[in-house]
């Protein structure tokens, strides 16, 4: 039905004329090129993320983006949306105001692994414990992109980065068994790679009420890849061949081991009343008692 | 369920009477984390906002706090959060945000004893510099200091005001004496009660600058969902509000930030003045000293110096042309403070080498008695 | 195509064609859109762009089934697929 609809219309239009990309509506074109660097995986979760809300049907008005600092924290910079670029790791609180001043706001944050779970780590445990009613895209590089390549709290276990040149003598996160565990209420991983089954979570994510928490693995070429001599695209490969989709997973099979496999899917989706929801209906009760 | 707004005369502590004038002045959002002395302003708003249809939220920290409230108030909504110390440390890169996005909300900050946790339940005014440069940058802030739960009410409803006229963080420098002193608060009828609301956009929304100054230097500021699409970004922005990393846009955007509170001086600063006209020696003072400026004014003059004083209630911006203009013909300044000399600083600077300047200050934990302050009076003059 | 058995419903399944459209001045040259392309309709330029980029091509113009996936990678919004005319096999 949807196949039939886009040929008349692409049928329809005079030859001459090129369409324009599909999300030129929702992009602020005067800004493209973005910064993200060649082969930088954030261009595709985030156009991954405007097809999602396009997908919704819900009125462009009614998102509000928010980010917060390093290279996956300028998404808000490109969105044409109501979107805001805040200070390191706060985007999270920043989202929760405004999802409990205006909860009808679709509120998503489109951040990266350093800014969510390092400097934003008490932030985001805490927004998944009140299952607040927003979106939170984490694009997993596995490292501090933006300021040249340090170790992150997602960077693997003896990984090299500029400020581990020996190894990362620490472990990561496993992100969705943190998530689920502070209480997150939608849970996913995908890659970038997997580019429709992550649309497809983008969408049931903005339609989930409650906190959800989608992580995405992607390559940053330039900072950890090159350093850890692993070329781009063999990671990509990786992240297609060396995956294994398992929904309902078990969290703690949820560590990121290329070697015997990373697990991808939907880990929880569960319905549960969010803070919003339950103040207006304090108000209500209060109103009439 | 209670009215808005508590017409009649009340007997309740500052902070209790700063939730009240929070209330009055229109604010439906309150990002809170407890902290001594300033809980009791959370708690009142906690038990009142949900009624008046508005939003109370306890974060996990007063980084939260102030975070929260800057998103809330680009929904539109009037937002507060209330400190002390340690949390207003926390707050000051948010506040940093809050300046260059230009995003109203009021900071109140009930001072304790410090540095560090320092005297948690007891008074001191020593953040007042804090509150000027605490965050990172060059800016201009605006900082009101209340003498009594009464101001507490009132100086709230002005910093909503200005803070929505001058799309800046307002704060309300306040302290545990005052927070915790209950005293008999007026609270007039609704309609008597002057309010005001930040500037909205109009006209054509894909033409609109976010950051385009309007007549007074303050740009109108949509709010989320009016269809303007706006990019707000802690970063250096042009009007678009887009980042551009370059020294003539950081220039002018520095330029219009300082210089809509700069130019509107007269507009901004409040103070009073205690039988100044003749006075020889001036007391300058601000928020619970104040109070006790006032009895040594008048005990120096029962003895026959002639003390007047100059009370700040806008202590920030800093009323400089006043202290320059009083430095003409008086013969010195003593400025009584909680602190190890803050403002008094800011007065020597402005007095400079014509008339000596003094502190009568105190390490804090407790207030600055009228004595004292005769006592310095009488050995440098 | 070719099939070992002809499917009984041939006739009546519309083989969607489609045509890839490249605003080469966006492209950063990543070649996701080209590697990962399911029929290997795309490949390398030798043409450099404005950015001094080789921005991808088409190769195989009649191979593309109109499946969006390198709209889909591509992190520069600079490659896209619409519907090209129907065509069935009755058709042709």
């Amino acid at each position: 039905m949807a196949r039939a609809k886009r040929q008349t219309k692409a049928k329809s239009a005079p030859l001459e004329e090129i369409p324009k990309h599909p999300l030129e509506d929702l992009i602020r074109v005067e800004r493209i090129p973005h910064i993200w660097c060649p082969g930088c995986g954030i261009g595709t979760v985030f156009s991954a993320c405007l097809s999602a809300i396009k997908q919704t049907g819900i009125d462009y008005g009614k998102f509000s983006m928010v980010s917060g600092i390093g290279c996956s924290g300028r998404g808000a910079g490109y969105v044409r949306l109501d979107s805001f670029h805040t200070t390191h790791g706060r985007a999270i609180p920043f989202a929760t105001g405004i999802k409990m001043a205006d909860p009808s706001v679709n509120v998503i944050v489109f951040s990266g692994d350093g800014d969510l779970f390092a400097i934003g780590g008490n932030h985001f445990i805490h927004a998944a414990r009140r299952n607040m009613d927003i979106t939170v895209i984490c694009i997993n590089n596995f490292i501090y992109g933006m300021t040249g390549g340090q170790v992150a709290a997602t960077t693997p276990h003896m990984a090299k980065s500029a400020t581990t040149p020996y190894g990362n003598p620490d472990s990561p996160f496993n992100l969705p068994m943190l998530a689920i565990a502070s209480g997150a209420t939608y849970v996913a991983r995908w890659t970038m790679i997997h580019s429709r089954d992550l649309t497809h979570a983008f969408v049931e994510a903005i339609n989930h009420r409650g906190f959800s928490f989608i992580e995405v693995l992607s390559p940053c070429p330039i900072n950890y890849a090159r350093r850890n001599k692993i070329k781009t695209m063999d990671m990509v490969r990786q992240f297609q061949n060396n995956t294994i989709i398992k929904n309902h997973a078990a969290p703690s099979e949820l560590d990121i081991d290329f070697q015997k496999g990373v697990v991808l899917g939907k880990f929880i989706d569960i319905d549960k009343p969010t803070p919003d929801e339950i103040l207006v209906k304090m108000r209500d009760q209060r109103k009439n008692p | 369920m209670e009215p808005k707004v508590l017409t009649g005369e009340h007997f309740i502590n500052g902070d209790i009477a700063c939730a009240e004038g929070a209330i009055a002045a229109g604010c439906t959002f309150f990002g809170a984390y407890p902290i001594t002395p300033a809980t009791e302003v959370a708690e009142r708003m906690a038990e009142r906002l949900p009624d008046l249809g508005g939003t109370f939220i306890q974060m996990e920290d007063e980084i939260a706090a102030i975070t929260s409230i800057l998103g809330a108030a680009w929904t539109g909504a009037k937002t507060m959060t209330a400190t002390s110390g340690p949390g207003f440390s926390l707050m000051m890169e948010t506040v940093g945000l809050a300046v260059v996005t230009e995003t109203p909300c009021v900071v109140v900050n009930v001072q304790r004893g410090g540095p560090s946790t320092g005297l948690p339940t007891m008074g001191a005014q020593a953040d007042m510099m804090q509150a000027r440069w605490g965050s990172h940058g060059d800016y201009e802030i605006i900082a009101l200091s209340p003498s009594s739960p009464q101001e507490m009410f009132d100086l709230t409803i002005e910093a909503f005001n200005l803070s929505e006229t001058y799309r800046v963080p307002v704060f309300i420098m306040s302290d545990e004496v005052v927070g915790h002193m209950s005293e008999k608060v007026v609270i007039p009828q609704a309609s008597k009660i002057r309010t005001v609301s930040r500037p909205r956009p109009s006209g054509r929304k894909d033409r609109f600058k976010p950051y385009q100054p309007g007549p007074n230097g303050v740009p109108p500021m949509p709010a989320i969902g009016d269809g303007y699409n706006v990019h707000v970004t802690g970063l250096t922005h042009d009007e678009q509000g887009y980042p551009v990393m370059s020294v003539d846009t950081q220039k002018e955007m520095m330029a219009r930030l300082l210089g809509k509170i700069r130019n509107n001086l007269h507009d901004i600063i409040r103070t009073q003045s205690y039988l100044l006209s003749d006075a020889d020696i001036v007391i300058v003072s601000y928020g619970v000293s104040a109070r006790t400026s006032y009895t040594a004014v008048d005990e120096l003059r029962s003895m026959g110096i002639r003390a007047g004083l100059f009370r700040l209630i806008t202590v920030w911006p800093f009323p400089e042309d006043q202290i320059r203009e009083l430095a003409k013909r008086v013969k010195g300044f003593v400025t009584v403070e909680i602190n190890m000399g803050q403002i008094s600083r800011e007065v020597q600077r402005c007095a400079g080498s014509a008339v000596p300047s003094y502190l009568a200050g105190h390490s804090g934990g407790t207030v600055i008695t009228p004595d004292a302050v005769i006592q310095l009076i009488k050995e440098v003059f | 195509m070719k099939y070992w058995r002809e499917p009984l419903d041939t006739g009546d399944i519309d083989v969607v064609r489609g045509k890839v459209h490249i605003i080469k001045d966006r492209c950063k040259g990543c070649g996701y859109c080209i590697e990962f392309c399911p029929r290997e309709v795309l490949g390398f330029s030798k043409e450099f762009n404005k950015k001094g980029y080789h921005p991808p091509m088409v190769v195989k113009s009649s191979e593309c089934l109109n499946c969006h996936y390198c709209e889909l990678l591509c992190p520069e919004f600079a490659i896209y697929t619409v519907a090209d005319d129907v065509e069935t096999e009755a058709s042709v």
